[in-house]
Order: structure tokens, then sequence, then C-alpha cells
């Protein structure tokens, strides 16, 4: 235990090792960060600003900062909440999310972290950009009015499916998915319901279809307790496991 | 040519490397004024990069198009240093000559015309790209023989050569650019030094990088030095695109031997034990295409004076040679890790740091990314050695720095200066009276107001890239900070949360403020974005974005207050305006 190092997350010690971010070691600690576009599986992405936190007053990412010993990173201060609904708020108001009519609704990430953070309006005026939806695919639908450009489904269909069927195009605010396929749609794609790019999105942007609603609302992942507490119950199932 | 020809061509002059495609689609470009779907098909099937891979490449840049373009196609420069010589007036009447609407190429395909960010030319504006070709002066006479010229189908090597005459307006000129050192005198002192004593060297003169970041030259080149690896990479970073600075044109103008000279010293300073390879790459801004050929001429010459390439003046394993690799529009490439991702043929997304490029660049190895005038600094550092270096400009910075001034002077140009000269002394020299304030570094810059004239360009004060915009006192300074928030929005990358959707908020906000239509919810609204922007963002490109704003509303408040159409801290809501759609679709005017 010797190569572990200590570093304080809300005034917690969270040991980690060297070129750990703070991220991963305070998942690991049982601590949980907000995030969108991290994932344990994949390589810290930094896109989503969600994660942002203070590290000795200097504002890092913490899902691609490397934790550094006996430093103080603070993660639940009032200004750091407000710092999360802003940029969450800014996520609302870019796409089209439509909570109450959302399949997702109940098990999205997004939907989660805004009751996290206190988010009651979206506050930002709406871009209302015009997006097609795409239901050219058999088994899968994606809905681009959701899609918040975490890129994990580009990760994932990339680097573990590989397939490398998702790619971001254009900048700035018309940043979008597209897709590599003859004319651009899912359906003339080599996607499958199987992949793992399928079941990744943290939003409802892909989405099975020929099923829906099979669990009520109100009765979904994070209709009962606040993303911080289901992620860190299912990370450590996983470890009893 | 057929296009699959053509692409194949192309494809095979770059060894099939996939590294190659933004270079490739330049290529491909410049031919078609757009890249066909044939092309992008090929492409992927010889590079083995997936079709929408490429798309997004393509989409990335601003200067790459999937659609054609007009057979003459005519970028507008639309910084506020343009604007301010009139180029808002100038390109209404192009386009209304030509009967062609912004952003949309005439139906008969002859001419497009577009806006695109600042194009190096601040200081003999308003210019103008023909098909990539700068031409500068404007006026309502150029204007007008344009579009005959235009009309009558002339190629545009046949239009007036003096449209094409860009001047280097040199007006002050201290260590740098009055050096006259002969070429090769940099790489001879290093040999009789040896690296180590020349990096000493380096160090102790405090060098500091020249692009506007002032980290030390000399450590930057230790790290890499010490970093392990197959290979070492030598950048230069003259993607100047920095809205009102073009220094770094006049000095691959005028200096491109001593800049390459300092790209070699580079070499052979970072990889001393001459054991491994060692690269170098010039990435030039697509809106300099124009000086490709003169960099490459030099570079042979070079090569022919065995100052390039194979055991560089006699010296067994000093082998180091330089490929120019061409931007094409996207501001977000001066950023040095977005740079080696645009060498690399991808797209300009900053890096996450660390790594950093000394340790993990080009390809992962380690990298040198400075400034074009950085190098040239290290080589006069070598001819003449740090205590020459140290004694010009002050303690924390020496050496000089050049100045691209433009705005309300008499004399634009070039100006070399000694760190710790006052804005108060460059304003006197340019001939600038009247002052109201001065964009000092650009757009992600400063702006200063009178009462800080007596402040000094220095690392320790007021450190810049170059940049130095002049606004008298007839000059609404809201029409700058509108013209910089449109810049931002246009030129974010997209990757992060707070830049993508931040920027173009407040670009609308204010755009709001400018029309009139704010109240003072609005300026704390803009307070809250700028604030989060430069928290959160993923670079400095979001960091630096509403620097103008941030500095105006605290030097110049009434810029805004005068605007505001509700002093109350209550949005401010136009019934009619919100009604418009509604009333377009229903077909009813009197709701």
């Amino acid at each position: 235990m010797s190569t572990f190092q200590i570093f304080y997350l809300n005034g917690k010690p969270i040991p980690f090792k060297q070129g750990e971010t703070i991220m991963d070691a305070a998942l690991r600690a049982g601590e949980y960060i907000d995030h969108l576009c991290h994932h344990p599986e994949f390589r810290p992405h930094g896109s989503c600003r969600i994660c942002m936190v203070e590290l000795d007053g200097k504002s890092v990412s913490s899902c691609t900062q490397p934790a550094i010993a006996n430093t103080q990173v603070d993660s639940s201060s009032d200004e750091m909440i407000e710092q999360r609904r802003s940029l969450l708020q800014m996520l609302f108001v870019e796409g089209n999310h439509i909570c109450p009519g959302c399949e997702k609704s109940g098990d999205c990430q997004l939907q989660a972290l805004a009751y996290q953070n206190k988010m009651l309006s979206p506050h930002f005026k709406h871009f209302f950009p015009k997006r097609a939806l795409d239901a050219s695919h058999p088994d899968v639908i994606i809905d681009f009015d959701r899609c918040i450009l975490c890129e994990l489904c580009v990760r994932a269909s990339r680097d573990v499916d590989k397939k490398n069927i998702f790619c971001v195009d254009g900048r700035g605010i018309n940043a979008k998915l597209i897709i590599n396929s003859p004319g651009g749609k899912l359906g003339n794609s080599h996607f499958s319901a199987d992949d793992k790019a399928a079941q990744i999105c943290p939003v409802g942007a892909i989405l099975p279809k020929h099923q829906g609603y099979d669990i009520p609302i109100g009765k979904r992942r994070y209709d009962q307790q606040p993303i911080s507490e289901v992620d860190m119950d299912n990370q450590e199932k996983d470890q009893q496991k | 040519m057929k296009i699959c020809q053509f692409t194949n061509d192309i494809i095979a002059s770059f060894n099939q490397q996939p590294d190659m495609l933004l270079q490739i689609l330049i290529k491909i470009q410049r031919q078609y004024s757009f890249i066909p779907q044939q092309a992008i098909t090929q492409l992927s099937k010889e590079l083995l990069i997936t079709e929408a891979n490429i798309i997004s490449v393509i989409g990335f840049y601003a200067f790459l198009h999937t659609k054609a373009r007009g057979h003459y196609d005519l970028r507008v420069s639309h910084n506020i240093t343009d604007q301010m010589l009139g180029s808002v007036k100038l390109t209404a009447m192009l386009t209304d000559k030509l009967s062609v609407q912004l952003a949309t190429p005439r139906k008969d395909a002859r001419v497009s015309v577009d806006l695109t960010s600042c194009t190096g030319m601040g200081d003999q504006g308003p210019a103008i790209l023909v098909n990539g070709k700068p031409v500068v002066g404007l006026n309502k006479k150029r204007i007008e023989i344009i579009c005959q010229l235009i009309e009558s189908g002339t190629p545009v090597k046949q239009w007036p050569a003096e449209f094409f005459q860009i001047k280097n307006n040199i007006q002050r000129k201290d260590i740098l650019l009055s050096d006259r050192s002969d070429n090769g005198a940099a790489i001879r002192a290093l040999l009789k030094q040896g690296a180590q004593k020349l990096l000493q060297q380096i160090e102790h003169s405090n060098l500091r990088g020249r692009g506007g970041g002032g980290f030390k030259t000399g450590l930057k080149w230790r790290l890499c030095q010490q970093a392990t690896a197959k290979q070492r990479y030598v950048v230069c970073n003259a993607d100047e695109g920095e809205p009102g600075t073009f220094k770094d044109r006049v000095l691959l103008t005028t200096q491109a031997d001593k800049l390459i000279e300092g790209m070699t010293l580079c070499a052979g300073v970072i990889n001393s034990d001459l054991k491994r390879p060692c690269k170098g790459f010039i990435y030039l801004r697509g809106e300099y295409q124009y000086l490709y050929e003169s960099l490459e001429q030099v570079l042979q010459k070079r090569r022919d004076a065995g100052l390039l390439g194979k055991n560089i003046l006699g010296k067994q394993g000093f082998d180091f040679d330089i490929k120019i690799h061409l931007g094409a529009g996207a501001y977000i490439c001066g950023e040095e890790s977005a740079l080696i991702e645009s060498l690399e043929g991808k797209r300009g997304i900053p890096r996450n740091r660390p790594p950093f490029p000394v340790t993990k660049g080009y390809k992962a190895q380690p990298t040198v990314v400075n400034n074009v005038e950085t190098f040239i600094n290290a080589a006069l550092i070598a001819i003449h050695g740090s205590d020459w270096f140290k004694k010009v400009g002050t303690e924390q910075s020496s050496g000089s720095k050049l100045l691209s001034i433009s705005g309300d002077c008499a004399r634009p140009g070039i100006y070399e200066y000694p760190f710790g000269t006052s804005i108060k002394q460059v304003l006197v020299d340019c001939g600038a009276l009247n002052t109201q304030a001065v964009q000092v570094s650009g757009a992600a810059g400063f702006t200063i107001p009178v009462q800080y004239f007596g402040r000094c360009i220095a690392f320790e004060d007021i450190p810049t890239g170059g940049s130095f915009i002049v606004f008298n006192q007839q000059r609404d300074l809201l029409d700058m900070v509108k013209n910089f928030s449109d810049f931002f929005a246009d030129e974010s990358c997209g990757f992060c949360t707070p830049c993508r959707v931040g920027s173009s908020l407040l670009k609308q906000l204010i755009d709001k403020v400018h029309q009139g239509l704010a109240s003072n919810r609005d300026l704390d609204e803009i307070k809250k974005i700028s604030q989060l922007m430069c928290k959160t963002s993923h670079c400095g490109l979001g960091g630096s974005a509403p620097s103008s704003i941030m500095d105006t509303l605290a030097h110049f408040p009434q810029l805004y207050q005068q605007r505001l159409k509700n002093m109350n801290n209550e949005p401010v809501f136009d019934l009619d305006a919100e009604l418009q759609q509604a009333r377009q679709l229903n077909g009813v005017d009197n709701v």
C-alpha cells in the first residue's frame, strides 16, 4: 500500500496511485463526482466539463487531471454546484430535450444530474436546432435532438466494436454527430443493437426500437435515488461480484 | 482530368499516408473548388479512413467544402480592422454588383462570396482572398474592376499585379529586423559550442515564447531533449490567426532564412546525441498559402548550401529537414496541441494535457512547437550570445517584440520595440491621435483604456503575441466587441460545452446589446457566461473569448449602459418579434 498517496476531496482523504486521475481515484474510493462524457471503461475525454472541480483553488476537469498528493479538491461548494448547473443548462438549450416524452426519462444521466444539481429551468435561450431523427435502422433509433456530443458512442464504436460508425462533424454550435454509411443513415451502416455503442448513450439519443416503457416512469434508475447514490451502489455491487 | 485519376495522383504524391489527409484535401479543394463525393470515396479506400471521418475533417476547416464554390471563390476579411477601413460597405457593393448572396454560390457557378476571419493584412486592408490569393487595399474602384474581371472570366493570374502586391511596411527596426548575420552563422555557433552549451545560452538569455504564451524557450527545448523518444520533431507555428497580427507574415517574407536557421538549431539542441532522426514542419496558415513557393525556394537553397538535409555543414549524422504543411481556415490550430492534431491530418481539437507536446507531441513523440519570431530570436542568441540579447528589454522580458500595428494611426505596419516600451510611446511613433483605446494581443487580448497608456509591452505588464489595434475617439468600441464575439462563435472548435454553447450565447447577447434591445439583466447574464467560460473551458480559446467583453464592461461601462432599452433587471420582451413566425405561418398580420 506504500504506493498510495492521498488527496482530499471535500475534506475526505482519497488514496491514489501515481498518475491516476482525480475522477478514477474518487470513484474507486466510493466518492461520486458528477460527470457525463466520462465512462470508467474508456480513456478520459474531458469535453462535457461537468466534472470540473477546484484543485487548490484552480479549476480543473477531474476526469483528465492526475491527482496530486496533499491537495484539497472541492466539488461540492455552492459555487461548484452553480457552475455545474449552468453547464447542464447549456446542454439543455443546445439540443431539444423534452423529458416528459422521452423514453429515457428516469434513466437519463443528463436529467438525473439536472435534478441532483437542483436545476429548475433551462435558464438560457433555447437554440431550437433542426435535427432530423434517424429511424432507418431495424433495431435502433437515433434522435439527434437529444445528443450532447459526449462522444461515448464514437469511442465505443471505434475502440470496442471496431466499427468506427460515428464521428463529430462541423465546429462550434454547429458541431454534430454523423454516421459512417452511404447517405449517412444508420440503417445503411453495420451498426447492431448488440454493439457497445448501442448501449452506452447517457441520454436518450440512441434508443432500442420495439420496446418502450417496460419499466414505468417513476420506477426507473434515477427516479428513486439521486444519480450519485445509484452509481456508487452499482459500483459496490460490481466490486462484490 | 477525371476526379478519380486526380485524387489517386495526389494520394500517391503523399505516399498514401493517412496523416497527409488535410494536405491532400487542400489540393483537391484547390482543383475542384470543393471535395467531390467521388474523391471522398477514393480517399477512404486508399487511406483506410472512414468516409464520415473525412467528411468531419472537411467540416472542421473553413476553407474546405463538400459542395461546389464559385469558379471565383472570394473571401472578404472580416476583422474589425477591415471593418474600420470600410469592408462592410465594400462587401455589400461586391455582392450587389455580382448579384450574389453571401455564402451561396451564384446560380451560374461563376462566383461565390464569403466572409472570413482576419487574413493578416490589417495594415493594408480591407483585404480579400480570391481563390486563396490575397488582394489588399480594397476600395470602390478595385471592387468595380474585380467585378468586371469576374464577369469577363479573366483568369486570376491575369489580374493586375498591383492587386496582389503585399507591402512589408516595416516602420521600426531593432535587434531582430536589423540583424545582418550570414546564413549558417547560428548553426556554426552550435557546432563550435556544442548542444549543451548552446542550450545554456538560450536558457540564460531568458528567451520566452513570442506567440503570446511566454513559456521559457530554453526550458521547452531542455524538456524535449530529456524526454525519451524514437524521433523528435521541431514545429514552427506559422498559423498567425490572432485578429490584427501580421508580423509573422512579414518575418516569413523577409527573414525565412533565419527562421529555418532557428529551427535547425533547435533540432541540433533537442537531438544532441544525433542518434535518432529529427524532422521539422512549418505549419503555415491557409491565408498565407501565397508564401508557400518562396518558402520552398528558401528551403531548397539551404539544402543546396548544406544548411539543411543530411550531414548539415559536414557534421556527420546531423540530419534535419523541414516540410511545409498548410492550414485551411481554423483559428484554433494556433493552439499548439490543436496544431499538432492538424499536422496529423485531423480535426484541430486541442488535446488533453498532460502530456504536453514536449514529451508527447506529433505522433506521440517529443515535439517543440515555437512561434516564427521565437525561432528567429533563438538563432540570434546563438550568433551573438545571451548577454547581447539581455541588454535589450527588461529584466523579466529580455529582447525585443514585433508589433503589428493597425487601426486608427497614420503609419500602420511592423514596429520592433525593446520590451518595456510604453503604449504611449508606441502610439506617438505610429501617429495615433485622439486614441480612445488599444486592443493589445488581438481578440483574445486586452482592451487598454487611456489611463493605462503608461503601461508597457512586457510579459510582466501587458504581454502580447503582437497584435496592436488602435481605436480613436470616434469609434464605437462595441463594434469591436461584437466583431470579436462573432469571431469566437465562428472559431470555437465545439469540443467542450462552455465554449461551444457559451460563445454562441455571448454572440446573441452582445448582438442584443448592440441593437439596443438589452436590459441590465442581460449584462448580468453576459458576465455570468463569461466567467463560466473562463473557468471551465477546455483550452485557451474558450478561456480568452470573453476577454474584450470583460475589459470593456470594466473600463467602458457606458458603452453598454447607454444602449440598454430597459435599466431594470427584467427581461426585455419584444412581443412583435416573438409573434413574427406565428404570423408568417398563419398568413395573418393583424394579430
